[in-house]
């Protein structure tokens, strides 16, 4: 650490807000934060422990209702609490840059992408308005974002989500910060735009000498880019290090729970679920407030809560058992079974679905469509096996799943039950006793339960509609429902506005297997969830196929996951299978090209993994017309061939099949060489 | 479940006690009371005899036997004024829910449904709207005469069409959802959906838009008595004061100012209430914290 006063300096900082009872309830709790020039620092934490709070109020923002009640927060040594609002807003979005999650939405809608960084600009800088276009363009490059001036043009939905988040990176860099707070930099986004992302701002870093505070539950992520990790808890810090020690030796057991339940490629096993959850602000504090859940937990850490201590290798933790923390090996929780030959349950053949519809005029016309979103899947899922689909956002996974459930009708293909029968195209002209067997479980729980219903309501709608049940039998049926998913049954009277989101999204699954299914399909449902929840819905999961022997299509962009607990894997890319087959083969070389670009891509929470990335980001729009679908950005591509003719499909040994014009055994001797740093 | 039910009644009064807490809406709230009040109450207490003529004093100023005076045919203004709003709050306050559930229904019926049915309906929604003001409602009463049985139907009728569009609007946000597409999946009834799924979404944005029609339509009914076409006289109402002593204004002011202000504060009043309402809504109480 160098001698210089820190640029970010909070110290005792405590921020609550008043409850319903009256009394203030504390958010942060006595949080500590130093960073100087040229540091990164990590805040790490579960969804509620504060993590946001703390970043806002390192430019001196607290959220609507809520109060400072101690402590102070400095920027360059002025007190951002004291600082009068127009020195504020000279230093907020100028000096200090905020780059928040989702910032891809928060660009405006209905303006250019050039008027936006003019306004940040003109806002900022006091440069001439004359250089501003060139300043823009120098911005975009600075983002490594291809041909600037097209950019400028667009509207924010004609970039895809990793140019959304470099936009808002440009524009934070528009008042040339010297410190810029990131919350969930790169949530959400899919893994290799995620590690290029990080390789971006952490070369912004070196570059400017900035400070930067990352927010991220993801300690994958913290791994990639911080020089030092804040581990909150509940508002307080339990656990503050250099990244690598904390990463590898965490001398607290919260840090110890969250690193065992990151799924790591690696591992065939599920991760370990951290069992509870963060105590709310209203509960007071009497001991250590991780003591529920803490396995280590004595009287002593129930007695007093524990104070900040130094513990090894430059960590302090607030932890009265530090030594017996161990580290976090590799878990061994529930492993999938093997791949099940079991009987067909639900398939699909040469299943293609387009989202336009060509008017009548260009039908007349004979222009050519343009190539179908999804075409040729062809999918087989067995009873009691999860069949994985992995791909980038825009891919085309929802796409299918929907088709499947009948939402959206295919252009042409096949949908069949395990009889043979054809499934109708649109779920209003399936029999019920059809609908029952397929359900399925949406991406983010917010949007897939109704905010107006009590969960007793919305697991009601399944049992009514396909058992009959009313009045006690149903309420009875859904307080068991809720048990099996690890809820009580008080859980029946509260909205979902009044869960936490793993909480909800086991509603939702909950919801799901009401109506007894044979087939789940799951969109990305832990996606918007923590790992710790993470880790529990999907040993939930899990449990609920060892025992039903239900057959899940699992998708998502997460390789790890899908590793972790899939027997077999389909790998898409711009709507069209890859590679396909048992989990352990696609994971193991050969492998398609653009899979092993993906596998490269993964992040790790281990300082010394380094992703392998491609030159560049590219980001497709549309599938091409001919040829394979990766061919804009295949790093080994074969020439014309690969533009003009569909890849054969190369079934290897041990029965997996890749698409590729590229024969098995020189994908095999290709393998990692690709990756062009 | 009685849970919901519950939880329904106890979202109504946190809702009113949010409301209260705003000035618009305890402006609003008290102003809509008053006047409720007092058309329940005036026919028991009013002074005098809305129709009783005193032909020594027409159009006298305020006096204490007469606080504002008479009109034109030496009724008493104050009485008048007191009972002028009855009428008018019976007829709107039956058409506009009328309004409201034929409107939203439609609407929302349209934004689930979508195709062809939407767009030719929609179209016609367009074409209605774009006729001035009042003059379809003038076609109709000239054609079918005057009275309530006429004037409640034809008013719930015009300002139902406009509810189509606000009610599409909103269920159109909410059909593009997830737990809607859920609720197909599962294969309810589109009427389920709409029941469950649907209705208890946009009815937050249903009740802000009826407070607003409702003040629109008082005012399309004053409008109506003003022209002729409303109450038939000696009954008293707002509109058709106004429309009797403006020729007098000069004389005898009072008559034309009373009707106005309580006409004016009603309307206001329920605006100043759909305000604070939407601005409560707004806050949608389903995603607080529940400590
Ligand atoms: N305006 C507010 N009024 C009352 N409580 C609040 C307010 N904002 C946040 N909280 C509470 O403060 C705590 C910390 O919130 P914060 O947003 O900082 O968490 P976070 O760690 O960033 O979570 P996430 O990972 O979900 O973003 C939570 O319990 C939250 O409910
Ligand atoms: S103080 Fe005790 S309860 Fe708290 S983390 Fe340490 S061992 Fe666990
Ligand atoms: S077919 Fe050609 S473009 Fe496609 S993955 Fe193989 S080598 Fe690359
Ligand atoms: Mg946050």
């Amino acid at each position: 650490m160098s001698a210089q006063p820190p640029l970010i300096d909070i110290s005792g900082l405590s921020v609550g807000f008043r409850g319903r009872s009256g009394a203030m309830l504390p958010v942060l709790h006595e949080v500590d934060l130093a960073v100087c020039r040229g540091e990164s620092v990590g805040i790490v934490g579960e969804s509620g422990s504060g993590k946001s709070t703390l970043a806002l109020a390192a430019m001196g923002y607290l959220r609507h209702g809520l109060a400072r009640l101690g402590g102070a927060a400095r920027f360059d040594g002025q007190d951002m609490f004291a600082l009068a609002p127009p020195a504020l807003a000279r230093i907020r979005g100028g000096k200090l840059g905020l780059i928040p999650q989702n910032s891809g939405q928060a660009l405006t809608p209905t303006q250019r992408i050039g008027t936006q960084i003019a306004e940040a600009l003109r806002l900022h800088c006091d440069h001439d308005p004359a250089t501003h276009r060139t300043r823009a363009r120098d911005l975009l490059a600075q983002v490594r974002l291809p041909d600037p001036d097209t950019i400028l043009r667009r509207y924010p939905h004609e970039l895809s989500g990793g140019q959304q988040q470099r936009v808002a990176i440009a524009m934070a860099l528009a008042g040339e910060p010297e410190a810029l707070l990131l919350d969930e930099p790169t949530t959400g986004l899919d893994v290799t735009t995620q590690a290029h992302i990080l390789a971006l701002l952490r070369g912004l870093a070196r570059e400017r000498d900035m400070a930067m505070v990352y927010v991220s539950h993801d300690l994958g992520v913290i791994a990639q880019v911080c020089d030092r990790v804040h581990v909150l808890y509940a508002g307080e810090t339990v656990l503050a290090g250099p990244a690598r020690s904390v990463l590898t030796a965490p001398s607290h057991p919260y840090a110890a729970a969250l690193l065992a339940a990151i799924p790591r490629l690696g591992a065939r096993t599920l991760p370990r679920a951290l069992d509870g959850r963060p105590p709310t602000p209203d509960i007071p504090r009497t001991g250590c407030a991780f003591a529920p859940r803490c396995a280590l937990a004595t009287d002593d850490c129930r007695a007093a809560p524990p104070p900040m201590a130094e513990t090894r290798d430059g960590q302090r933790a607030r932890c009265l058992y530090p030594e017996k923390v161990a580290s976090p090996a590799p878990s061994e929780s529930t492993a999938p079974g093997a791949a099940t030959d079991g009987p067909p349950l639900l398939s699909t053949r040469a299943l293609s679905v387009r989202y336009d519809s060509p008017g009548l005029l260009a039908r007349l016309r004979g222009t050519p469509r343009p190539p179908a979103t999804v075409e040729g899947i062809d999918l087989t899922l067995r009873h009691g096996e999860t069949l994985g689909l992995v791909g980038e956002s825009g891919s085309g996974k929802s796409t299918i799943l929907r088709a499947i459930a009948g939402l959206l009708p295919p252009a042409s293909g096949r949908i069949a039950l395990e009889d043979g029968t054809d499934l109708a195209t649109s779920a209003e002209r399936r029999r019920p006793e059809t609908l029952r067997r397929i359900q399925m479980i949406f991406q983010n729980p917010d949007e897939s339960l109704n905010p107006r219903q009590s969960v007793g309501d919305i697991l009601a709608q399944p049992l009514r509609l396909y058992f009959g049940l009313h009045g006690q039998p149903c309420h009875d049926r859904a307080a068991e429902l809720l048990e099996t998913v690890r809820l009580g049954a008080h859980y029946l009277d509260r909205l979902p506005g009044q869960l936490s989101g793993g909480e909800k999204q086991r509603v939702a699954v909950a919801r799901a297997f009401a109506a007894g299914p044979e087939a789940v399909l799951c969109d990305e449902i832990t996606s918007a969830l923590d790992v710790s929840v993470q880790a529990a819905v999907l040993e939930l999961l899990g449990d609920l196929k060892a025992r039903h022997g239900t057959g899940f299509i699992f998708v998502s962009h997460d390789l790890t996951v899908v590793r972790a607990l899939s027997d077999r894997v389909a790998v898409l890319y711009q709507g069209r299978i890859c590679e396909a087959g048992p989990t352990e083969a696609v994971f193991a070389p050969p492998h398609h090209p653009y899979t092993d670009v993906l596998l490269g891509a993964v992040l790790a929470p281990d300082p010394d993994h380094a992703p392998r990335l491609l030159a560049e980001d590219a980001v497709e729009l549309a599938p091409p017309a001919r040829g394979c679908p990766f061919q804009r950005r295949c790093p080994v591509k074969r020439g014309a061939i690969c533009e003009t003719d569909t890849p054969p499909a190369r079934q290897t040994a041990d029965g997996h099949v890749i698409h590729c014009h590229i024969p098995l055994d020189e994908l095999h001797a290709l393998e990692g060489k690709q990756a062009a740093s | 479940m009685s849970g919901a039910a519950l939880s329904t009644a106890g979202r109504a009064r946190g809702v009113l006690r949010d409301m209260m807490a705003r000035p618009s809406g305890a402006i609003g709230l008290t102003l809509v009371t008053l006047h409720l009040a007092l058309a329940l109450a005036s026919p028991w207490i009013v002074p005098y005899d809305y129709k009783s003529m005193d032909a020594t004093g027409t159009l006298t100023g305020p006096s204490a036997a007469h606080w504002l005076g008479t009109d034109h045919l030496g009724r008493d203004v104050l009485t008048r004024v007191m009972l002028g709003g009855r009428e008018a709050l019976v007829i709107t306050g039956i058409a506009t829910p009328v309004a409201m559930i034929w409107g939203g229904l439609t609407g929302v019926w349209l934004g689930l449904r979508g195709g062809w049915p939407d767009e030719v309906a929609m179209r016609v929604v367009d074409a209605f709207l774009a006729l001035p003001g009042i003059l379809p409602l003038l076609v109709l009463i000239t054609v079918f005469g005057t009275g309530g049985e006429v004037l409640l139907p034809t008013l719930a009728f015009f300002f139902g069409i406009p509810v189509i569009r606000v009610a599409r609007a909103a269920a159109h946000e909410v059909v593009a959802r997830d737990f809607v597409s859920a609720a197909r999946a599962r294969g309810h009834r589109p009427f389920d959906i709409v029941r469950r799924e649907i209705l208890p979404n946009v009815t937050d944005t249903l009740l802000v838009e009826g407070a607003m029609r409702w003040s629109w339509m008082l005012l399309g009914f004053s409008a109506l008595s003003f022209l002729g076409f409303g109450v038939a006289p000696p009954r008293p109402d707002w509109g058709l004061m106004v429309s009797d002593a403006r020729v007098y204004m000069s004389l005898a002011p009072l008559g034309v100012i009373a009707p106005v202000v309580a006409l004016s504060t009603l309307i206001i009043g329920i605006n100043l209430t759909a305000d604070a309402l939407a601005k409560t809504l707004g806050l949608d109480r389903s995603r607080k914290a529940v400590i």
